[in-house]
């Protein structure tokens, strides 16, 4: 019999339906092997009752004849920055450790209106903010994946989605929802062989997330294929009246428009992105995308995206600023962590709780984000940002006047080792680089499996595309993820 | 514009005083600015708080669009700028009674921009100088919750009851130079917002309150160093403040000193302020635009439907009443002088002209008189307002009917008010019950004037020597002997008749 846990959310889902295994069955599989993975500490809270929740409920409606939600039967796991009802919320922090709200998430609701149960609340970097998933407080997440040389070096699942990067590749959840804001999507997809997508910024609510950079922060999924991302886009996309910034477009059927046909499209290659010392495996995995996408029928045209050497500086001065205010909320008043030493005052409760509740990274952050904020500097840094946020949105508006998407790398390497580039802070951020850009112009794009290195790791390709222009971002990805056919998976050592 | 001669006398010779106000006016509306939560004044602690005005993780704030339109409507009830595009700013800062951390309110684009007020120092005085005041913004945003400190004897408690709520923050141009302009400006102010319907003005209940800036200069100079005095809560403590604020400034730089620039407070119970913060210990507020909200563009259909929306506003209202009306300036001025008397006034004309089938001109006067003199006396007796009169506008006008056709004299009418006030019964119900007609018959008239100065010869013989006082001793005896029933015009006609013959 099939192995339930290796199959996609399509094959689930469709599975399911035809009757080839019940709900239960499934989420038993994935509940098993969450339970058996300790070691990779994707998990901050598991679920498995949730997961059998819903499979009962899926089973219960097949049985009765009723119309069934998109993802009845699929179980996944949410990040644990979506903020779910009666299920505890800690964005990886201490902070918000013991939090368990009221309310959930437009996104994750809509993934259970649709039927999806809940393996667990996946790990993360802790608000959001890392490349490696070594700042939550949790503890690091180990990526299921190793080097090929002998050594056993734990290795980054990549950040910040780390916890549903390496859940999915170890086949503790089918697919998984991730947030991003620089690339938290895109880099952990790529450091572990599996596909994910940011949509454009506006087409997931970002109500009941906690936030971390507002003007950047956008949910979307992580699964092994294109086709999951696909169907779990459509759930989670969508106009929220709850947030100013969602888009009032009604949400295309992406799933049912895939098609790897890239006849008549135009691919650019950004000359920016191949900067001097690139990664010559990357290099030559970008090559090999780009054979793909000719072979898919797309025609390839070089361009010019001039700003984007500003664009990670830019990046690291707005998130920031973003955060710095975005996190002032949480001060031990009415929720979360509180430290109160003897006969403090309210400041002295600030500066403890703060102290104590928010890990070195975030502080960072929060330090950077008031400094570029304050007076006398806020038009050298913020405004001179945005100024520059403008001039990357532009370069690819222009871009996107010779070509109809882009193809590039995801991130600068493969996985690293934990613990590897911890100490200097400036080196981890360098991962975002190919990612950043993307985010700040709030266009769609996606990461996608190319093969493996040397080592026998995983590295990826990226799909920018149109803003609102999802569908060839997939398809595009489709053609990719067809010619690379990938099908790697790590050895089962945890 | 009339410059004011108000100067503060100083030992080493006079200072003319500068004032600036900034007014928060909460918003009149069902709902906060950026959550669907209650804004009920006087609610249970923690009552009307939604998971937006708490700031839990995730949550994110829409605005409302009632909100928007008030302030909008109140920019244009004030001539003034409304920018079509504004935008949201924070203004960050740590306090237990700021769930977020931060105030969204507008610093660089505000959503209404210049204009102007008109003042006058004395309202009821047509010949009372006016003057122009500028306003520099109006500018919504958050309100802040409460800190409660007398709940506990070692904690403070939080109500965040009011966190979200919708202000408006009017801020004026330095124009004002004495306590009499601020303190009509205020008042003028809030007359306008309660036209307007976007503030109830209830300055007890905080739902209106003033930062006033005052500094101080030699005449014609530079302007001085100001102080902000915060949250001053009525007209009389503004202009206590900025009488109190000028006279300590000045004292200061007589003896050599200057002033700082900072933040006070004032205490009405020692009518004195004290210093709360220097420009010093001054937050760095870190302003920069709301990135959880979209900049606000207002359409022309969005503008046109609030100006249409606009009542008459109290000056148009009040030069309406003089020329159109033919009230006196004094009436005009009280008349108009808050929202909800000029609304009961112009019931009552309506519904007057409407029963004696004449136009409101015509029975503007003695609508006005009624009013002003017979109702207010009454309300003022029995402690009740306007609001709560147990006399309404409909019954007033059947009264005033009753009066100018003839049915019943004036004094009868005070007579029947009386009645209403203390029965609640209709005019016309008491006038037939009580037999309260008046008679214009001449026979049964000239029949009581006869007897009258047959009875009293006396004084006919008097009067006719040329004490012509006594005719109205005359009206009173034959207006007595009818029990105030007979028509006093045709009294008067009769009774002169009879004299003359």
């Amino acid at each position: 019999m099939t192995n339930l846990t290796d199959l996609t959310v399509a094959e689930i889902r469709d599975g399911f339906r035809a009757g080839d295994f019940s709900a239960r069955e499934v989420a038993e599989g994935f509940n098993a092997n969450v339970a058996a993975a300790k070691a990779l500490n994707a998990f901050i809270v598991e679920t498995p009752e949730k997961a059998l929740e819903a499979a009962d409920a899926a089973d219960k409606a097949k049985a009765a004849g009723e119309t069934l939600g998109a993802l009845a039967g699929v179980p996944i796991g949410m990040k644990d920055l979506f903020c779910t009802q009666g299920v505890q919320t800690t964005a990886a922090s201490h902070m918000l450790e013991g939090f368990v709200p009221t309310y959930e998430s437009t996104v994750s609701a809509k993934l259970w209106a649709a039927g999806a149960g809940m393996l667990g609340k996946l790990n993360l970097d802790q608000f959001a903010m890392g490349s490696s998933n070594e700042t939550s407080y949790f503890g690091n997440v180990i990526s299921p994946w190793r080097r090929k040389d002998g050594g056993n070096a734990a290795l980054a699942p990549g950040g910040s989605s780390g916890g549903s990067s390496s859940a999915i590749s170890a086949r503790l959840c089918p697919a998984a929802t991730g947030t991003d804001t620089g690339g938290s999507i895109r880099q952990p997809a790529a450091f572990t062989g599996i596909s994910g997508i940011k949509p454009t910024y506006g087409r997931c609510s970002r109500w009941g997330v906690v936030a971390f950079a507002s003007s950047l922060d956008q949910a979307g999924p992580m699964a092994r294929t294109v086709r999951d991302n696909a169907i779990l886009l459509e759930t989670m996309s969508g106009f929220d009246p709850k947030d100013s910034t969602s888009l009032d477009l009604a949400v295309p059927q992406w799933e049912a428009g895939l098609s790897s046909d890239l006849k008549g499209k135009k691919v650019g290659i950004p000359k920016e992105y191949r900067p001097d010392g690139l990664n010559e495996e990357i290099s030559a995995m970008w090559d090999r995308g780009i054979a793909w996408l000719k072979d898919a029928g797309a025609e390839v045209v070089d361009v010019s995206l001039p700003h984007t050497k500003y664009a990670l500086a830019t990046y690291y001065i707005i998130a920031p600023a973003e955060a710095s205010s975005n996190l002032a909320r949480y001060d031990g008043v009415r929720y979360g962590q509180r430290d109160l030493p003897d006969g403090a005052g309210l400041q002295d409760m600030y500066a403890a709780t703060r102290a104590a509740g928010f890990g070195p990274e975030v502080k960072r952050r929060i330090m950077i984000g008031t400094y570029v904020l304050s007076a006398g500097f806020y038009d050298a840094y913020y405004t001179q940002a945005q100024k520059v946020r403008a001039l990357i949105s532009r370069d690819f508006e222009l871009a996107f006047e010779k070509c109809d998407l882009l193809l590039t790398p995801t991130a600068p390497s493969a996985a690293f080792a934990l613990g590897e580039k911890q100490a200097d802070p400036l080196a981890m951020y360098l991962n975002d680089v190919f990612t950043v850009p993307a985010s700040l112009a709030g266009l769609p794009a996606m990461a996608v499996p190319g093969g493996l290195d040397s080592a026998g790791l995983p590295i990826g390709l990226q799909i920018i595309g149109k803003a609102l222009d999802e569908q060839t971002v997939l398809n595009a990805s489709l053609a990719l993820e067809e010619r690379a056919g990938f099908n790697a998976r790590p050895d089962k050592w945890w | 514009m009339t410059e004011s001669t108000y100067r503060v006398q100083g030992a080493t010779g006079e200072w003319e005083v500068v004032i600036g106000l900034e007014v928060h006016a909460q918003v009149t509306s069902q709902a906060k600015l950026f959550s669907g939560a209650a804004t009920a004044f006087g609610a249970e602690p923690n009552t009307q708080v939604s998971l937006v005005d708490a700031a839990m993780p995730g949550m994110l704030p829409v605005p409302n669009r009632e909100c928007i339109r008030q302030a909008v409507r109140t920019g244009m009830a004030i001539d003034a700028k409304i920018n079509k595009w504004s935008r949201f700013d924070r203004k960050n800062y740590f306090y237990a009674d700021l769930p977020q951390g931060y105030q969204i309110s507008q610093l660089y684009h505000p959503l209404v921009g210049e204009g102007e007020i008109e003042i006058s120092l004395d309202d009821k005085n047509p010949d009372a100088a006016t003057k122009v005041i500028g306003i520099e913004r109006i500018h919504v945003e958050q309100d802040a919750g409460k800190l409660m400190h007398d709940q506990h004897p070692t904690r403070s408690y939080v109500d965040l009851n009011r966190s979200g709520v919708a202000l408006m923050e009017i801020v004026s141009k330095p124009d004002m130079r004495s306590p009499a302009e601020a303190g009509a400006y205020l008042a003028k102010l809030r007359t306008i917002l309660r036209y307007v319907g976007s503030c109830d003005g209830n300055m007890d209940q905080g739902s209106m309150r003033a930062d006033v800036n005052v500094s101080v200069r030699r005449p014609g100079e530079e302007f001085g160093t100001r102080t902000e005095t915060k949250n001053v809560n009525s007209v009389r403590f503004v202009m206590a403040v900025v009488e109190h604020e000028a006279s300590r400034q000045v004292d200061v730089l007589e003896a050599g000193g200057k002033v700082v620039q900072e933040t006070r407070l004032y205490d009405p119970d020692k009518n004195e302020t004290r210093s709360m913060r220097s420009k010093e210990d001054a937050h760095d507020y870190r302003y920069f635009p709301d990135p959880d909200l979209l900049p606000l563009e207002l359409d022309d259909a969005f503008l046109e439907a609030c100006r249409q929306s606009l009542p008459e506003l109290p000056d148009a209202k009040r030069r309406r009443y003089e020329g159109d009306l033919g009230l006196s300036a004094y009436n005009a001025a009280t008349l108009t002088a808050d929202a909800d008397t000029a609304r009961w006034f112009e019931a009552l004309l309506s519904e007057a002209a409407r029963i004696q089938k004449k136009s409101e001109g015509e029975v503007a006067k003695a609508s006005a008189n009624w009013l002003l003199s017979e109702l207010y006396g009454a309300l003022n007796r029995l402690g009740k307002s306007l609001e709560d009169s147990p006399v309404g506008p409909e019954e007033g006008a059947e009264l005033l009917a009753l009066v100018a056709d003839g049915t019943i004299s004036g004094t009868i009418a005070k007579q029947v008010f009386e009645i209403m006030l203390e029965t609640g019964e209709r005019a016309p119900k008491i006038v037939e019950e009580k037999g309260l007609k008046q008679t214009s018959d001449t026979g049964a008239i000239e029949a009581v004037v006869a007897d009258v100065l047959v009875r009293n010869g006396d004084k006919v013989e008097q009067y006719r020597a040329g004490k012509e006082a006594l005719f109205g001793f005359f009206v009173g005896q034959t207006m007595k002997a009818m029990q105030g029933k007979a028509n006093p015009q045709v009294v008067n006609e009769l009774v002169k008749k009879a004299l003359a013959a």
